[in-house]
């Protein structure tokens, strides 16, 4: 598997050259978001806004009433927590085309909870007029732009910075789910980084004779239903998610409600973080902690089938290993 | 002569909030006394607005902003169309709705029809001016955002160089709020003096007196310090809001600080202080009582 150092970089510059509406903001974080070669090349649709969330949000609004597509780029913790009110009735409401561009979803940081965007999803989805979306590989992170872009309202995503893995070879699709592999026993449906964990349980499973059908997620508002029903139709022993994200209003929940309204009497086990904040640790560390990584996934799948598989750590093999402390960026900064 | 349709229509602000206040037995009418002056300045002499392209009488609530609801409208059509010579002008106080929608009836961009239609079911005149109530264009009802979303639109004007201003008219409550203070320090960083801020000091806010609720101490200080072009006037002297509002300061933004009587107009008032906020009647007589002494006030005010 091919490891893409900061492909968001590229990725902005590409889909903004031409586009003389679109428009940079930071919140002193720039190099951090990977736009401090944009700022270079483009200083005069750069704009930096410091530390003023609150102002910055209200003023996207103002920006995007007159033709400017701004793109608001910080962590994504503080793009809803401390603007909340300012992204509901300068934005959100109002439709606007702003796009709020999320770094350092979830546990993808050292930063601890401060820094973790644990709750995003589930706030936002509840937000009328926003559109969710979700980068799982450097592939989606190359392509996100343009479909975030033709989103006629408000958009948040969740980009992910540094080394980020290839998986996909096909561009982000808006409300597509990727379909990595089909089989009859058990339903997976993951999304940002617990994908690359769920293809590595994949594997394992499948070579223990068990059948998965594993679903990937980049858009997580509007959902897909009417796929995750096609796919759901003859699966045997039920449905696991999987979200570097709260189990509380995620993707699990979205699936709840789709399993419940639809009188599908299938078991659904939701895993993510289990209504706890995380704490400041690595990534893989707090994968396996919180229960977020393949070993967790096996385990669920075993508890659906109610069998012991034998998978361990050394069968999920190829481990990607973390280069926080070489040549990308330490999480936090 | 510009001064006197002014005082026509600031009187008319008073007299028609008035009317609605005894209607509706309550209303914001210290809202009207303090900024009905400078309000009316602003429409008939300052602002450089086009004719309203809104249908007189207001129309029905046509649901929310969204991609799938082509119907949705805003109130802006009231202040005319946009074009790049022409101001725009955005309320931050919602609050201040029934105050703007008096001032819309009095300089004829909306028919009186439109005040009777206040904050009636299925309407879209709000009591808290909504994004879709008359005179509106961005939802204000949360406080201190107005200023901000005027700025990214005052930014947004700067880089298509259109030459018209961006009005917005603040309340000092909203001075509290720290998102004023960081619109502020953009505003300056990236001057916006194409930005024209006009700020009701009336010194009240919804508990009472702003000294005994949280003390704003000097504004013009604390404005200067952050970058702001302050002109102090008498929010009531209409020619000095007037010359105030033609200056364009090379760099900073205008702000004009109207220091202001929330009993202005209709002195009974004064024995209502410090609520002032919202006007309301404990019973039948004290209606009656202000009711007498302010129409009497209002009566001979144009004579």
């Amino acid at each position: 598997m091919n490891i893409v150092t900061k492909p968001y970089v590229n990725a902005f510059l590409n889909f903004a050259r031409d586009k003389p509406e679109v428009l940079c903001l930071t919140a002193d974080l720039t190099s951090s978001c990977e736009v401090d070669q944009f700022r270079e090349q483009y200083p005069t649709r750069f704009f930096s806004m410091g530390m003023t969330e609150q102002h910055t949000l209200s003023f996207c609004g103002g920006l995007a009433m007159e033709g400017f597509r701004p793109f608001f780029h910080t962590f994504s913790v503080f793009l809803y927590r401390r603007p909340y009110d300012q992204l509901i009735n300068s934005i959100a409401y109002s439709n606007r085309q702003v796009r709020l561009m999320g770094f350092l979803p979830g546990i993808t940081t050292p930063g601890g909870i401060t820094h973790q965007a644990i709750e995003d999803i589930a706030v936002l989805r509840s937000v009328p007029n926003m559109t969710l979306l979700e980068t799982g590989d450097a592939t989606e992170v190359e392509t996100v732009l343009e479909v975030a872009d033709a989103v006629s309202g408000p958009v948040y995503v969740r980009v992910l910075r540094g080394l980020v893995p290839r998986l996909f070879e096909t561009p982000f699709r808006f409300n597509q789910l990727r379909t990595l592999s089909e089989g009859q026993d058990v339903l997976v449906l993951s999304a940002g980084i617990t994908t690359e964990e769920a293809m590595r349980a994949s594997k394992a499973l499948a070579a223990a004779g068990i059948g998965v059908t594993h679903l990937h997620a980049s858009t997580l508002k509007p959902f897909a239903k009417q796929q995750f029903l096609d796919a759901v139709a003859d699966i045997k022993h039920g449905i696991v998610t999987i979200e570097n994200h709260t189990v509380v209003g995620g993707l699990g929940s979205i699936i709840a409600e789709i399993l419940a309204e639809e009188g599908i009497g299938k078991k659904l086990i939701r895993l993510g973080l289990q209504d706890t904040f995380a704490h400041g640790a690595s990534r893989p560390y707090l994968m396996k902690k919180y229960g977020l990584d393949a070993m967790a996934l096996v385990a669920a799948i075993e508890q659906l089938l109610n069998q012991s598989l034998g998978i361990t750590e050394n069968n999920l093999s190829a481990v990607r290993l973390e280069e926080v402390h070489s040549v990308a960026k330490a999480e936090a900064l | 002569m510009w001064q006197n349709e002014v005082k026509r229509v600031a009187l008319g602000i008073r007299r028609r909030v008035f009317e609605h206040t005894i209607k509706n037995k309550g209303g914001y009418l210290s809202q009207a006394c303090s900024a009905a002056d400078f309000l009316a300045t602003l429409y008939v002499k300052t602002l450089k607005l086009g004719p309203s392209i809104a249908p007189p009488i207001p129309k029905p609530f046509a649901g929310s902003p969204s991609a799938n609801n082509p119907d949705s409208f805003t109130g802006a059509g009231y202040h005319g169309a946009k074009a790049p010579e022409l101001d725009r002008f955005f309320i931050s106080p919602a609050h201040y709705a029934l105050v703007i929608y008096a001032a819309l009836v009095e300089i004829g961009r909306m028919a009186p029809e439109g005040l009777e239609m206040f904050n009636q079911d299925g309407g879209s005149v709000e009591m808290i001016g909504a994004e879709h109530s008359p005179g509106m264009e961005v939802t204000t009802g949360s406080l201190a955002q107005g200023l901000s979303m005027a700025a990214g639109v005052a930014l947004a004007r700067k880089l298509k160089q259109e030459p018209g201003r961006v009005w917005v008219f603040l309340s000092d409550g909203e001075l509290q709020e720290g998102q004023t203070w960081e619109a502020f320090q953009a505003i300056r960083h990236y001057n916006l003096n194409n930005l024209a801020i006009i700020i009701d000091l009336n010194e009240q806010q919804c508990d009472g007196a702003m000294a005994e609720v949280l003390d704003l101490g000097n504004a013009a200080e604390k404005l200067i310090a952050f970058g702001a072009y302050v002109m102090e006037v008498d929010g009531h002297d209409i020619e000095a809001v007037q010359k105030a509002g033609e200056i364009r300061p090379s760099k900073g933004a205008l702000v004009i600080l109207a220091k202001t009587n929330p009993c202005q107009g209709m002195d009974y008032l004064e024995q209502r202080r410090p609520k002032l906020h919202y006007v309301r009647f404990q019973s039948q007589q004290q209606a009656q009582t202000l009711e007498a002494a302010v129409r009497k006030q209002l009566e001979f005010s144009d004579r």
